[in-house]
Parts: structure tokens; sequence; C-alpha cells
């Protein structure tokens, strides 16, 4: 177990508004003692794994670190690190991380969810914390399906899909969590793989470095209820020549031989093609104008036999409890610290002797 | 030009009832507003009820899109807006179509002729002239072409050049404005201050306003529609600094102070709904109170972003009505099972679903205190009066801080807009509400080593200890799953449950000692009947019991400001009187608490007519019920 803090220089302008652990931190810092309770072989043990692992680099005071859920499989997530956490309800933490996040500016606040949670019934608070730019991270755990009511197609199940609830096969068509945050002009947005943890950690890096809400989406294997979703990116024979690693300017090249790669066609969509080809694009993940990334987004391994996985967007603008805390600062310093009877006072009043 | 000399008689009076009554776009509230204003300074008591369509530009001219403001004040304290007007001013027919049934025979009528046009007439739903076909001849109708005098008086001031016909129109509310501080003596320079500062960076709009202001209040001179002014003296008040207020406000205020008196900053988590969207407004000006509002994009992110914030050891406060309070049930729930304080205020107003979202009721009052899945007691706190609504706000938030509890404050539509004086109150008066986190490590484990137990109680108060994040050693988690009763670990044992589902019980029902007891109003001493109330009827119910009193008949009132708990003498002082009258603006509910509760046999009054009751209507139930 590396022990390290901050060693990284994984700083922002509002990360250093949050105080830093006094001394090394290991993963066992960040194990409560609840035991650990989903199903063996899950793919939530290992994102679990990977976090607690990533947060010793953080190097923050551990009090300092709050854990936000919603309701489902992956929002037993907070229970299992010793940190503040609210396991909530069904959709909302990122509103309950939103009201945190703006009164206090020393936490680290996260949030843990699933596609049922975020995508579905609580759909539309992921998109105004992702609009807003809350200084939250949120870990989208997609796994495709309904795994705690046992076994139900979820908003990003691929359409036809048979479940308990769909006999004849699913007839919604599916939305894509990237595409989504995209189209919400989310500032940060990446993806990557529950089982690759050195992948896994280098998204967590990114995020935590990025002042403002960061969207990472996690595929997740359900081994209970759907299993094998993501094995084409998992299995060492299939996985490099479906994969598409971003780097901020880098090619997008991919494949065993790495002979593959994105390349801008003539009507400007990407597309895949060859290494060679001197139409490759090169990934620019910090461009303002969103439009790169979300080509990037439609690229599945449906639609384009590849999987981008990574940081798609990582834009620096003013994070929202950043601009609420100004404004509290500009009103004090404009109009003094608030006195409370001389706001009773204020406007028309009159004595009576 | 108050001080000019009166040629008219004056005559003294009591008290007034007066109501404006126009288009929606007349500017009816604000006409109202500042007659109440000149009021307030003048040293009457007053009550004002604003009466408005849910539709901010409904139909112009029709009946449908008639703004109204009524304002009661006295040379005593009131207690009510008022039943029925003395003058009734009309800036249109479908204004005198909507309120003319309200009016006695006799009274002040003011009409403007310029308005009774054959459109506007039809508009109204008028087949014939009212002016001239007999409908209005058991009043004291004065005619005035208030339009055209309006624009007369624009196009002769100095200073509002370049103001088109349409926009010199538009003042024609203070010409109204003028003539009614005319005939009641109103002091005016208020006005004119106000009109400056309003229109600051308009200077013509400010003097085409100042100058029909003038006019109308010159014009009650020179006609000769108008023989008598009124006067009404000043009331005898308790000494102190006064100022108007409305319930919002007062409840925004009660806010801050809380959040002072608590030692928390405030954060409001809130999605706009009427007619609780003016705290919204009103604390989004004061930021430098340490107050973070924050616009959700519904109500359900409204009181989560309260709950988060609370969770970090904020005063988390979340406002709304009737529909949003549906919508954030789910949330209260949780808040129950966190124990976390959190303050959800209801203004309520006419339901069910969007209901009438301008006009009052008491019809949440069963949700409040029942309407959550589980067993999920929280307090419920109610507001009387406009004022009130800023102890009622301090009070709420002791209980939820204290208790570590959500708390729903409950007012209404009357409340929120209706505003009467205040006595403002001295910062000592105010109550000591201090908040203290947990620091420490609160239990000592088998092995000897100690550790933090966050659903450990307070023996006398049940509540457990509030420790937000940043305190070391402290970390803990917490969710909507049951608790381990002290460890607060998740538990589904099922003698757990039923332990921690009695004592989130007892917690609240303890709450019962750590309130005032239930007040019996009762000058003879030997009432025999009793009128309970709660929320905003106290005026009403006040004003009617002093009526009946006079006329020498015996009853005793008292009002809940707790209606869950109830205060702990409550069955004794039901059980006192022969008869209980429960008068109510929804179908019985509090009614319903107190029979199930306490097995009395309690008479329910109730009327859902979207206005406050009235006092002569609730004299003739209690002569009745006295009577029995
Ligand atoms: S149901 Fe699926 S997602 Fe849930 S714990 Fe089991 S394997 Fe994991």
């Amino acid at each position: 177990m590396t022990v390290t803090t901050n060693v990284d220089g994984i700083s922002n302008r509002l990360l250093d508004l949050v105080p830093a652990a006094g001394s090394p931190q290991t993963r066992k810092d960040f194990t409560s003692d609840q035991e650990v309770r989903w199903c063996p072989g899950c793919g939530d043990y290992a994102i679990l794994a990977t976090v607690q692992g990533f947060l010793p680099e953080l190097g923050l005071a551990r009090e300092n670190v709050v854990f936000i859920s919603g309701i489902g499989c992956s929002s037993r997530f907070p229970y299992y690190v010793d940190t503040y956490g609210m396991h909530s309800i069904h959709g909302r933490a990122p509103a309950i991380a939103t009201g945190l996040a703006v009164s206090r500016p020393d936490l680290s606040v996260w949030v843990v969810t699933g596609d049922g949670d975020a995508l579905s019934i609580g759909g539309n608070h992921l998109l105004h914390a992702l609009r807003r730019n809350v200084n939250v991270k949120i870990l989208l755990f997609n796994n495709q399906i309904y795994g705690l009511t046992k076994g139900q197609y979820s908003p990003t199940s691929e359409q036809g899909k048979i479940t308990k609830s769909t006999p004849m096969g699913s007839l919604d068509r599916p939305y894509n969590p990237v595409s989504l945050a995209l189209g919400a002009e989310a500032t940060f947005v990446a993806r990557s793989v529950d089982s690759d943890r050195a992948h896994l950690t280098s998204v967590l890096r990114a995020a935590a470095k990025h002042p403002g809400t960061a969207l990472v989406e996690i595929f997740q294997n359900c081994n209970i209820f759907n299993d094998g979703a993501f094995d084409q990116l998992k299995d060492r024979t299939t996985r490099e020549d479906h994969t598409l690693r971003l780097n901020h300017g880098e090619p997008l090249v991919f494949g065993v031989d790495s002979d593959r790669a994105i390349i801008r066609a003539a009507d400007g969509s990407l597309a895949v093609g060859a290494a060679t080809d001197p139409a490759v694009v090169v990934h620019d993940a910090r461009a303002t104008d969103p439009t790169h990334a979300f080509a990037l987004s439609r690229l599945t391994g449906d639609s384009a036999d590849v999987t981008p996985i990574g940081v798609f967007r990582d834009v620096d603008v003013p994070a929202y409890d950043e601009l609420v805390n100004n404004q509290v600062t500009e009103a004090t310093d404009r109009f003094g610290d608030g006195d409370l009877m001389a706001l009773l006072n204020s406007g028309d009043t009159w004595s009576v002797d | 030009m108050s001080e000019q000399v009166r040629e008219k008689e004056t005559r003294q009076v009591d008290r007034v009832v007066i109501r404006f009554a126009g288009d929606s776009g007349d500017g009816m509230q604000l006409t109202g507003e500042r007659f109440t204003s000149e009021t307030a300074s003048f040293g009457n008591d007053l009550s004002t009820l604003p009466d408005f369509p849910a539709e901010i530009r409904a139909p112009a001219g029709t009946p449908a899109g008639v703004s109204g403001f009524q304002l009661h004040y006295a040379n005593h304290d009131i207690l009510t807006p008022g039943d029925a007007p003395n003058v009734l001013v009309a800036m249109n027919p479908a204004a005198l179509k909507a309120n003319l049934k309200d009016l006695p025979r006799g009274a002040d009528l003011v009409v403007n002729t310029d308005a009774f046009t054959g459109g506007n007439l039809k508009k109204a739903g008028y087949a014939t002239d009212p002016l001239s076909d007999g409908t209005v001849d058991d009043f004291h109708v004065h005619r005035v072409p208030l339009t055209s005098m309006t624009i007369k008086a624009v196009n002769a001031a100095e200073g509002t050049d370049g103001l088109n016909k349409k926009e010199s129109e538009r003042a024609k509310n203070m010409f109204a404005l003028g003539l009614m501080s005319w005939l009641y003596h109103r002091p005016t320079e208020g006005t004119v201050t106000f009109i400056n500062r309003k229109f600051g960076k308009l200077p013509a709009v400010a003097a085409a306003n100042i100058a029909a202001f003038r006019a109308g209040y010159n014009y009650g001179e020179t006609t000769e529609s108008f023989s008598v002014t009124y006067e009404v003296a000043p009331a005898r008040m308790a000494p102190g600094t006064y100022r108007n207020i409305s319930g919002n406000v007062a409840l925004s205020y009660g806010l801050v102070a809380a959040a002072e008196l608590t030692g928390l900053p405030l954060f409001l988590g809130s999605y706009p709904i009427t007619p609780a969207s003016d705290i919204l407004h009103e604390l989004s000006k004061h930021k430098n109170f340490n107050v973070r509002t924050f616009q959700a994009e519904d109500e359900i992110a409204g009181v989560g972003s309260a709950l988060g914030a609370a969770f970090g050891g904020a005063l988390g406060v979340t406002t709304t009505s009737g529909p949003g309070v549906a919508l954030k049930t789910e949330t209260l729930g949780l808040a129950v099972s966190l124990e976390l304080p959190l303050l959800l205020v209801d203004i309520q107003r006419g339901g069910p679903s969007t209901g009438l979202p301008t006009k009052t009721e008491q019809s949440d009052l069963s949700m409040a205190v029942l309407g959550r899945n589980g067993e999920a007691p929280l307090p419920v706190v109610a507001a009387r009066s406009p004022s009130d609504c800023f102890h009622a706000a301090i009070e709420a938030a002791r209980l939820a801080t204290k208790y570590r509890t959500p708390v729903i404050l409950l007012s209404d539509g009357y409340l929120a807009n209706g505003s009467e004086p205040w006595l403002l109150p001295s910062r000592e008066s105010l109550p000591d509400i201090k908040v203290t986190f947990a620091t420490e490590h609160n239990h000592t484990a088998a092995d000897g080593s100690t550790e933090f137990w966050p659903y450990l109680r307070d023996p006398e108060t049940l509540a457990r200890p509030w420790a937000v994040p940043g305190t070391p050693g402290l970390e803990h988690r917490i969710g909507g799953l049951e608790k381990a009763d002290g460890q607060g670990t998740i538990s589904y044992d099922p003698a757990n449950h039923d332990k921690m589902v009695r004592l989130r019980r007892a917690k609240i029902d303890g709450i019962a000692s750590d309130i005032e007891p239930l007040e019996i109003e009762d000058p003879s001493g030997e009432a025999k009947v009793l009128v309970l109330g709660w929320g905003s009827t106290y005026g009403p119910i006040a004003a009617g019991c002093r009526r009946v009193r006079a006329r020498g008949m015996k009853v005793a009132q008292a009002h809940l400001r707790h209606l869950n708990p109830f205060p702990a003498n409550t069955g004794d002082v039901l059980r006192a009187y022969d008869r209980v009258l429960i008068p109510e603006m929804n179908l019985g509910q509090l009614l319903t608490l107190i029979r199930a509760r306490y097995l009395v046999d309690a008479i329910g009054y109730n009327q859902v007519r979207g206005l406050p009751f009235k006092a002569a209507e609730l004299e003739g139930v209690l002569e009745d019920v006295i009577n029995q």
C-alpha cells in the first residue's frame, strides 16, 4: 500500500479550502467497521477498493470528506467508507449534496449513485447539478440494470432487454449518461471501468483536481442480474480492440497494434479509421465548446465497435458554490455584517410613547 | 398639502373599511399598500387583506381579472381586515361587478366613469349600464372621471414631457389614492417620497404619479360630490416602536433572527410557489446575514438541499405551499429518520391539487401532522397573525434544533400577504436558543475504548447528538434505513425497530412539556362555551368573541400555536367546558384530531371560500352555540 499525502499535487482553488490530513493516511483509514453486503462478485467491491485506495492520495482530513448516496445497490457505498456519510433517498443525492457543498466549502463532497438512481428517478437533480457546476464529485455506477429491486431494466439498458418487468423485451430507448451530461454542459465528464483499477484511479484523480461538478460514469458489472454487460471492454482478448483511451492532447489511436484511430469524416462527425490517416483526431478535453466531447460520446460498442474511456471534458469555469459564497462576501462588504435589530427597524417605523 | 384648510365637514369615526378594486394591471395592490403605509404612520391600528387572481394579467376588464385590496383601520385595536367596506373604489365595471355584493347599503361607492364604456360593460357581463339602470341606487355613488382627469393632470404637470397617453393614464391609481387620502385625512408626505424613490430612474413617471396623486387629493376638496370627510383618531397602542409588516416579511425576519439566536448560518432551499415565493425574495436580499438562498430545480431539491445544509450544521429551511409539501414529504420522512433539524414552511392555499393559488385555506393541517409514510411524527407550529409569523418562525427553529427534528411551520395566504402594525421586539426579549454541536466521543466500548454513537440520546429531550462533518473523530454514516438504538448502524431487528419507532414518537410527544400551556381568554370566567382555533383564524375568532361579549354573552377563547404535540393542558381545558366550537377554513381537520385524541364531542364550523372568516359570521355561529 502506498502512503502518500497529496504528492501528486492534486489541488485546485476549491480543494485548497479543505483542511489537509495531519499525517499520512492509508486505505485502512477509509475503511469502516461495517460488513460489506454486496453480492459476492459484484463490481461494486472493486470500485470501493479503488476509491479507498485513492483517498489517501488526496490527503484531506478524513473528517472533511463526505459521501452522499441515494438508493440502490451502489448507494450502500457510504456505509463502508469511514468518513462522514449519508444514505439518503432515491435520486436525491445531488440535491442534498448541493446544499451541503454550498454551505460548507471546507468539505470534499462525493455523490455515489447508480443508473436508476441518477438517470431515472433522480434525472432532474443530476442535470441541474451538472449545469450549475456545484463542487461535488459524482460517481455513477452504471450496471444497466436495477439490482436492488431484483432485475428490472434501467434507463441505460439496451432496447429489447428481457427482464422481469419486460418478458417480451424492453421498449424504451436507452440514453447515454456521458452524452446526457455533456448536453447539460457538464464541466467534467469521464468514464471508467470497475475492474481497471489503474484507469479508474487516474480518472478519480482528474475528477478530484477539477474545481466543479465531476461526473464519472463507471461501468459496473452486476453479476446477478446483468452479468457480462461490459465483457467486451474487460476480456483480455477483446479489450484493446474495443477500448479507446482518451488522453488529453494525444491522438485518438487504439487497437492491439495501435493501428486503428478516430478520424474526422468529411461531414465533421467522428468515425473509426486507420491510424495512418492524416485526419486522426487529437483529443482536446479542455475545449470550451462541448461539441468534440459530445461527438466522442456518441461512439459506442454498438455504433462504432469501440467505447471511449477516460476524460471526455475538463474545463474550468467558476463553480456554483464559489459564486454563492462570493455573493455572501460581496453583500457583507457592501452592507456590513447583518444587524438584526437594524433589519427589524428598517422601513417606515413610528413610535408610540 | 395635508395642511390645507378644510372647508368641508369632518366627521369623527371609530373605524373605516376601505376597498380598492380594479384590473390586475391597475396597480390596486400598490395603491392599497400606500394607503396602509399612510395609515400606519398616522398611528391607527390596522389589518389588511389583499385579494388577487392567480393569473398575472388575467383577461383585462373581466370579473376574473379583478384585483382588490381591503384595509380596516381604527382608533382602537382591531383583529380583522373588516367584514364589509364603508367605501369601495371601483376602477372599472368588472371591479364593480365583482365587489358590489360585499358593499352594505348606504356605503360610499367611488366609480371611474371613464371606464364604463360599452366594451367594458360587456366584458364585465353588464347588459345595461349599472350606473344608470338602478343597480347602484342603494349606495352613495361618487362618479369620478378618473382616467381623463389623470391624463389632464399629468399633461399639465411639469417634467412629464415625453409620456404618451397610455403612460399618463397608468397613474390613475395614484389619483384614486389621492382622493381617498383626502377623504380620510391621511398624511401624504410618505407617498410622495415613496413615488420619488420608486421611480427615481424615471423622473417623468415619478412626476406623473405625483401630479395624479395631488390632483386626486385636490379634486376631493373642490368637487361637490363629497360633502363630508372622515377622521379616525390614532389608536391607543402600547408604547414602543412600530412598523407595518406582512406575514411573509415577518416570517423571513423570524428566520434571520432564528439563525442569529441559534448561532447557525441560514440556508434556504426553495422553489418558487405562490404564496410562499416572497420569503425567498426577501431572504435573498439579506446575504450579509450569512444567508444562502438556493432557488432549486424543484420542490424536492429545495428540501433536499436544506437537509444537506442541515447535515453540515446550517439552519436548513425550505419554503413552499401545499403542492410543494406533497413533493417534499419523502425528504421529511428522511429527516425524521436522520433526526436532523429542518424547517418546512407551508404557506397554505386553497387545495386540493393546484386549487386556489392566491386564496387562503387551512387545509394542510392533516397532511402536516399525519401525511408521511411510516410512523413519522414531527412538531407542527402555526402562526396566528402577520406579525406573529416572526415569533412562530423562532419557535419552530427552537424545536427543530433542540430536538433534532424536522418541524412544519404553517402560515397561510391571508397571513402571508395581509399586514398589521408590529410592536418591534427588543433583542433581549428574544429567546436564547444557542445550539452546540457534538465534539466528543460519547460511548465506551467493552474493551474500554471510546467511540461516537450518533443515536445515543439526551435522556431529557431524547434528542441525538448533532455531529457535523469537519469534527475529527466523530465520522459516522446515517441514512433512511432503520438504525440500531444508540449505535446508529443499520438494524433490521424487529424489537429494535419497535423501540426506535416508539422513541421517535416519545421524543416528539415530550415536547408538550416544553411549550407554553394553552391559554384561555374568558373575561367573565363563567363561560360554558369554548372556541378553539389555530392559525390565521385568531383575529376573526377574537373579533367574533368580542362581539358576543359586548352583547352580554359569555364565551372563552383558546388558540393553539402547537398542533403537534398539543400543549400538555389541552385535554383539561377542553373538558372544562360544556361545548367546544372549532372554526376552521377546512372541513374539520383540527376537529378530527381533537376528537380522536381527547374524545371531546367538539362542534366544527367550517368554510373554504378562500377568504378569512368574517367577525359577524362567527358572532352568529357563537350565538347559536351559546344558546343551544
Ligand atoms: S444485485 Fe447486482 S449490483 Fe446489486 S449487489 Fe448484487 S451484483 Fe451488485
